[in-house]
């Protein structure tokens, strides 16, 4: 295709997230080896791969936990490569934890009121919020969405597993998220609990994209329109979840290995 | 791009259950208005050695261990730098200000010293901050306890602005509307002051963004990132905010010993800082306060109780050290939380409430 489209593409307009030949070293291991994936806004793409393939650290590189050691990475157009978390996050991209990353000595309330606080202004405020402060509204209507209304004045320390990945999501949610990287959020959760996940996931507004890292593929593969598979730090396939599931390379490698 | 605009998530709107406003600090336990009252009265209860040496020591020693107690508690950063903040302060008013040593300060009215003094401390202790931000635990330790140490050090041996180990004497108090202000029932009062102001802004501030954030980077600083703060500016902020409390007991403690002198800036007297908040407890801003009361006491009254026993009266820090083990040992937050431990050991399980761990 030699279209218009495809010319924008390769210069990276219009793409939500494109890595170009993103490599990140541990000293000699390779966790990321040359990884370039773009993905349009609102797209929802699942990475698949076994355990080792890179998909936490791809996670890493984007949201400059950890930068990569060479290639680019474009949000919306802006070259992000070298900007610190924060910076990424208020442009309006997104993350979870694989292992709940949380505030253990806050309540429910005050976690997700601090995701609101940290996407618009006033961080450094001295004063208290209100009984009419729009961002405490907004953290109601956060902690309501993710069905925590009953325990939102409890510590987070106090909560269960469930609970806690469930306010895990509702951080990422908070404010104007463009783009949401969710790791392995359904981890630990029991089948009610991945059905209000996929609820969660697929009620999302439309222009929310997002790239998921699941092992279960009964939500993984009902949740996007597009699946990239990595092995061992490299892109090894995309396509749709149809054309991945069928493959018998895929199956080989990951399906086929020990997967009930 | 028109996205970001409209792209909040939205949800029915929430039944807002009923809060309380957030806006006051609450005051709502008897006791702690029967604390107020009689800190209120109590030149007319103590005579003027209980009320310089034992009370205004406490308010003075429990603010300089606040501003630890507010970063080590909330923020997770155990400063031993703060005593030398308010030595820093207390140094800048004898020298800005008036005092015995002509040769050095430059005579001006306590009005504009202390401002300055203030300032410049806050400055200080911020750079401090700065510097140790790009560390954690136990080397936020090292490198405040090295600026400690460096600044005792060089106290000592800088005559032309600090006066060597000789120090500062004679330095002046403030006299106005024909009142001498370090006359002891005057000064307790505006100890007393200083000390309810600094307590009451850090207990605001514990709910307020900043301090909210201030404890989120303490339980997780990666994840802050990740929710769009600048997690060290956070801290370092948090630095000038304590900074500038330990400042303002560095005032005070000069003008109640009207001297100073590199003693009082001593590695020694640093680690007490950390010794009266971890002994009191640095989860509430009360800790500082009552650890700072035991200190006072211990330091007054266990000379003559040690030679009463027949042990030398200098071994009074034997006393702190074993109550410093003890509390470490049997409760990680401090007497104030054997207190609560006890009052919810008295309660009949079912109405306790979750945690009970108050306003975090």
């Amino acid at each position: 295709m030699d279209s218009v489209a495809h010319r924008l593409s390769a210069v990276g307009a219009g793409a939500a997230l494109e890595l170009r030949g993103v490599t990140r070293l541990f000293g000699a291991l390779a966790a990321l080896t040359d990884v370039t994936i773009t993905v349009r806004p609102g797209e929802r793409r699942a990475v698949l791969g076994s355990n080792g393939a890179g998909k936490t650290t791809l996670f890493n590189c984007i949201t400059g936990d950890f930068p990569p050691s060479s290639g680019t990475i474009r949000f919306f157009g802006e070259d992000v490569t070298h900007f610190p978390p924060y910076e990424r996050i208020r442009r309006g991209l997104r993350r979870t934890y694989q292992i709940s990353a949380l505030f253990p000595g806050l309540t429910v309330q005050d976690n997700v009121y601090l995701a609101c606080r940290g996407v618009s202004r006033g961080r450094f405020s001295f004063l208290r919020p209100g009984q009419n402060d729009a961002l405490m509204h907004a953290a109601d209507n956060l902690v309501q969405a993710v069905h925590l209304s009953a325990v939102k004045d409890q510590r987070v320390a106090e909560l269960a597993h469930g609970q806690q990945r469930q306010l895990e999501i509702a951080l990422a949610l908070a404010g104007a998220p463009r783009f949401v990287l969710f790791d392995e959020p359904a981890a630990g959760l029991s089948p009610t609990e991945r059905a209000e996940l996929i609820e969660i996931l697929t009620s999302l507004p439309a222009h929310i994209g997002y790239i998921i890292i699941e092992h279960d593929m009964d939500v993984a593969l009902r949740v996007v329109e597009s699946v990239t598979m990595m092995h061992n730090g490299r892109v090894f396939k995309e396509g749709v979840p149809q054309e991945i599931q069928s493959d018998p390379e895929v199956q080989e490698l990951y399906l086929g290995g020990g997967h009930e | 791009m028109s996205l970001a605009h409209d792209s909040r998530i939205t949800v029915r709107p929430a039944a807002l259950a009923q809060r309380p406003a957030r806006i006051w600090p609450e005051i709502n336990h008897p006791a702690a208005w029967i604390v107020a009252v009689i800190l209120l009265i109590m030149p007319l209860i103590a005579n003027g050695f209980f009320l310089i040496e034992i009370f205004a020591s406490t308010l003075i020693l429990g603010t300089m261990a606040l501003s630890l107690m507010f970063l080590a508690g909330y923020g997770g950063m155990v400063s031993l730098m703060q005593l030398t903040i308010a030595g820093f302060s207390a140094y800048m008013v004898a020298v800005f200000g008036v005092s015995g040593n002509a040769n050095i300060s430059l005579g001006w009215p306590w009005w504009l010293a202390v401002p300055m003094a203030l300032a410049l401390a806050t400055a200080f202790g911020t750079l401090g901050g700065a510097l140790a931000v790009r560390t954690e635990g136990i080397y936020t330790i090292m490198i405040t306890l090295a600026i400690g140490a460096a600044f005792y050090y060089f106290t000592n041996q800088n005559w032309a602005i600090f006066n060597g180990h000789t120090g500062i004497n004679t330095v002046a108090t403030p006299h106005f509307w024909g009142v001498n202000w370090r006359a002891d029932i005057p000064f307790y009062y505006i100890v007393l002051a200083v000390a309810a102001l600094c307590y009451f802004a850090v207990e605001y501030l514990s709910r307020a963004p900043f301090g909210l954030a201030l404890q989120g980077v303490r339980d997780n600083p990666r994840r802050m990132a990740a929710l769009g703060f600048n997690v060290n500016a956070h801290r370092v902020a948090a630095y000038a905010f304590a900074s500038f409390i330990a400042a303002l007991a560095g005032v005070l403690q000069v003008w109640n010993y009207r001297q100073i002198s590199p003693g009082s800036v001593s590695v020694g007297a640093c680690i007490d800082v950390l010794i009266i908040a971890v002994v009191g407890g640095i989860t509430r801003p009360i800790g500082p306060f009552i650890g700072a009361l035991i200190f006072v006491l211990l330091r007054t009254f266990a000379l003559d109780f040690l030679v009463r026993i027949g042990l030398d009266g200098n071994r009074f820090r034997f006393l702190i050290g074993l109550g410093f083990l003890a509390i470490v040992f049997w409760s990680s937050d401090g007497v104030i939380g054997l207190w609560q431990r006890w009052r919810q050991s008295r309660r009949p399980a079912a109405n306790r409430p979750g945690g009970g761990h108050g306003h975090g």
